[in-house]
């Protein structure tokens, strides 16, 4: 199977990643690579297998009570913002 | 005593002449750092190394000790901690750009324990960047060695964590593991490694990379260390809901039980010319060991194996994409500067990525877009269940699987750099454990016998069942003993 660039440059704007245009044909390439190893898969017969949506079923994911607890510091939560302002995280303009 | 002087003993020994005060936990730490400082040059294994932080916990342990307040056999005991583990007001990168400079708010659960426990922290251990890849070659810090041949990787991604304790920097230390990362180096390195059980551990404070399959683990010169520190860091945390809140064992109790009796089973699919001849070779010599011991081997089957690979390859890259969108820019790590938000999205997530996650990203986000995710993710899922009920019937007819860890034993650095497919297939008998969500350990099987080079020996156990990997992995090194230090480190 082979990726088209068009189809990378897609995939790039949904990951959110700016590639410069030889990442762009290399990974063409190298994801082509990988998914036509993972075709291997289509071997199996899987229609009537269940997909394993918990690692270990009975495991974990217990309730608990629905109540308020310590959560992060406003100034702690900001301490590695790129840039704030007050109690916020100041970004770019948004709407263009 | 040799070079590396009290750094040559196990925690065992070390917690031994603590309690007889025979040293101080100041002292040890004052030792533990100098030899970081005379080899690290050489390894690479720190990212960071804290030691006014190290020499105040050491004097703190002292002090404890002098009151009488011992708090567990780690107490005094100088160890390091991979870089994905979040250290509240110290540096924590995950080997990434991204992350440079970020100061996490809080400490991660095992980091938590680990002091509770009384441990020593000496500071970050390198690893390939939100480990991604098999030989610590995709830190953006820069490589690690192996101690047993400079020129070889660790192995990866937890290469930092395996190699400390290789080079006596340390007497111990953590690692994660999603498809091998702490049994491939530990194998590599001839130190022991284990990947406990999904759930036994908890992920708080751990940066995320493929969180169906992510555990955190000890690496430690001996069986014993190893059981130790697990000790120390198992147990159940209502902050990840995955944490499991079945009772954690004493990891002590049977260690010293032997395999006598033991049920051992041998994948046929594992040793079928898969991995090099030497490697095979020491594999088996350990098996035989077993079987000397009073173990019965018995063949067992697990078909699904050769889609391991394929199946980790789309559900980790799908779950990393997920977990990497975090990474904008907006409330840490790096920022470039761009005119709209998108662009500072695109912009800051190329410049603080490295090769590996930009790939694994376009993987996963091609994986999960509209129309593919059935053909890819969900079918990797369907996989999942198929290599576990391989493993669910293997344990009907026995108590432990074993097998190699890897194909090969340490590769040069570069060698697979440019393959990232060759790369992956390094991780061919480490995957289906994660997969399965099963515990597994390495231990070393020996020196293979034309490349004096470690290879470890993969003991897969069921669900919970860390004490038995533990005691048979113990039962080996009983008769074997741990390997030599490598001789530039002894």
């Amino acid at each position: 199977m082979s990726l088209s660039i068009e189809e990378v440059r897609r995939i790039a704007a949904l990951a959110r990643l700016r590639l410069e245009p030889a990442e762009e044909a290399r990974l063409a390439g190298e994801l082509s690579a990988i998914l036509d190893y993972v075709r291997l898969l289509e071997e199996l017969d899987v229609s009537r297998v269940e997909p394993m949506t918990h690692a270990l079923a009975g495991e974990g994911t217990p309730l608990r009570e629905d109540r308020v607890v310590a959560c992060l510091s406003p100034e702690k939560a900001l301490a590695n913002a790129p840039a704030r302002e007050g109690n916020y995280f100041r970004v770019p303009r948004i709407i263009e | 005593m040799s070079a590396a002087g009290l750094l040559g003993l196990s925690i065992g020994e070390l917690s031994g002449r603590l309690s007889r005060r025979q040293v101080s936990a100041e002292e040890v730490a004052r030792q533990a750092l100098e030899r970081v400082a005379a080899t690290d040059g050489r390894v690479g294994a720190f990212l960071r190394v804290t030691p006014e932080r190290a020499l105040e916990e050491a004097r703190d342990s002292d002090r404890r000790r002098a009151r009488g307040e011992v708090r567990s056999p780690l107490d005094g005991v100088p160890l390091a901690l991979k870089d994905i583990l979040l250290t509240e007001g110290v540096e924590t990168t995950a080997g990434s750009r991204i992350l440079a400079g970020f100061l996490p708010p809080y400490d991660a659960a095992v980091v938590e324990r680990l002091r509770a426990a009384g441990a020593v922290s000496l500071g970050k251990l390198n690893m390939d960047e939100f480990a991604m890849g098999s030989s610590t070659e995709n830190s953006a810090f820069g490589p690690c060695r192996n101690p047993y041949d400079l020129s070889r990787t660790p192995g990866g991604s937890s290469g930092g964590s395996a190699a400390a304790v290789a080079a006596r920097q340390v007497f111990g230390t953590l690692g994660t593991d999603t498809g091998g990362s702490i049994r491939q180096p530990a194998g590599l390195c001839g130190v022991v490694g284990l990947k406990p059980t999904y759930g036994r551990v908890s992920r708080y404070g751990v940066i995320a990379f493929a969180s169906s399959l992510d555990q955190v683990g000890p690496l430690g010169k001996t069986v014993r260390d190893v059981a130790l520190l697990l000790q120390a860091i198992a147990g159940h945390d209502p902050r990840d809901m995955t944490s499991s809140e079945r009772p954690v064992p004493d990891y002590l109790a049977e260690i010293e039980s032997g395999a006598k009796g033991l049920r051992i089973g041998v994948p046929r699919e594992w040793l079928a010319g898969g991995a090099e001849p030497g490697v095979e070779r020491k594999v088996r010599d350990a098996l035989a060991t077993y079987e000397r011991l009073g173990a019965r081997l018995v063949e067992v089957e697990l078909p699904h194996s050769k889609y391991g690979i394929a199946a980790y390859y789309l559900v980790a890259p799908a779950e990393a994409s997920s977990n990497l969108a975090r990474y904008d820019g907006v409330r840490y790590g790096l920022r470039a500067e761009a005119k709209g938000l998108k662009d500072m999205y695109g912009e800051s997530r190329d410049a603080g990525f490295g090769t590996e996650p930009k790939r694994r990203i376009m993987l996963g986000t091609y994986a999960l877009s509209a129309g593919y995710y059935d053909a890819y993710y969900l079918r990797a899922q369907k996989v999942r269940t198929l290599v576990r009920g391989d493993f669910d019937r293997a344990f009907e007819k026995c108590d432990v699987v074993a097998g190699p860890v890897s194909p090969t034993v340490a590769f040069a650095l570069g060698e697979k750099v440019a393959d990232p497919l060759q790369m992956y297939l390094a991780d061919v008998y480490t995957i289906g454990c994660n997969l399965a969500a099963l515990p597994g350990l390495s231990v070393p099987a020996g020196m293979h016998e034309e490349a004096r080079l470690p290879v470890g020996l993969q003991l897969i156990g069921r669900p919970f069942d860390e004490a038995t990997l533990l005691r048979v992995a113990r039962a080996l090194e009983r008769e074997t003993g741990p390997l030599p230090a490598p001789a530039e480190f002894a």
